[in-house]
């Protein structure tokens, strides 16, 4: 998979949710794109990842 | 169509935005907060004295009708959350997401990408401290948004150098998708 522009292995079954989380990312403060498609939220624990996913993270930090 | 520039939140990055862009002769603003002005603010943030305790919504369309009389930037008065940012933002081609707290950008971000096809975000995230501002970029890291800052330094510890470049990136880039300067990245 490759993931903000690295080349990463995700095991088959792996949650959008459980690689957030297993990469340290706090899932309230990021939004995903995945091949191309905004990601809604309460879609996170139930999207599978795949191999050939092309997935972007951006984390917010506070400030403004 | 016309286009509109919605701004959410009218802080230290969305107040100096909103001026930019009257500056630069784009009036067409939607501009949304809940607050009003604080004397903790005028460290960065483009109010006056005089404005304390008024609402930022209003502070900052009289900060705009002086620079332009002709601006008729639209108030809402309003905290954002994903019932009703849509509504809020009805019509905006482009949103800058300058909110405070880190929940509450990704909250907004998400929301008007995935109920708000076509239009862009330009977010700004990473503003604090006293680093060199090389730091402080716009990034075009999704299809639909951008995001100006060092995407690191998080909150507290605010003031107007860092924060005015930012915004000033923030700025740039909407006038740069307003003006098509964009269109070969965009398409």
């Amino acid at each position: 998979m490759r993931a903000n522009g690295k080349e990463i292995m995700v095991r088959e079954g792996t949650t959008l949710h459980e690689f957030l989380v297993s990469a340290g990312y706090d899932t309230s403060r990021v939004a995903v794109e995945l091949n191309g498609s905004v990601s809604p939220k309460k879609t996170y624990k139930e999207v599978m990842l795949k191999d050939t996913d092309h997935i972007e993270i951006v984390s917010f930090v506070g400030g403004g | 169509m016309p286009v509109k520039v919605g701004i959410a939140g009218l802080g230290g990055l969305g107040s100096n935005v909103a001026v930019m862009l009257v500056r630069s002769g784009f009036t067409d603003l939607v501009l949304a907060d809940f607050d009003t002005v604080a004397e903790s603010n005028l460290n960065r943030q483009a109010y006056f004295r005089k404005h304390i305790g008024m609402k930022k919504t209003d502070a900052c369309a009289e900060i705009l009708k002086m620079i332009d009389p002709d601006a008729e930037p639209e108030t809402r008065d309003v905290r954002l959350n994903e019932e009703n940012i849509s509504g809020v933002f009805g019509g905006c081609s482009i949103v800058c997401e300058a909110l405070d707290g880190a929940e509450a950008k990704a909250m907004l971000v998400n929301t008007l990408l995935s109920e708000m096809p076509g239009t862009y975000v330009v977010s700004g995230s990473g503003i604090s401290g006293w680093d060199l501002p090389e730091g402080i970029k716009t990034r075009h890291v999704f299809k639909r948004l951008f995001v100006c800052g060092d995407g690191i330094s998080d909150t507290g510890d605010m003031h107007a150098p860092r924060v005015t470049v930012c915004a000033g990136h923030q700025a740039n880039l909407i006038l740069r998708l307003i003006y098509g300067m964009e269109d070969e990245k965009i398409e």
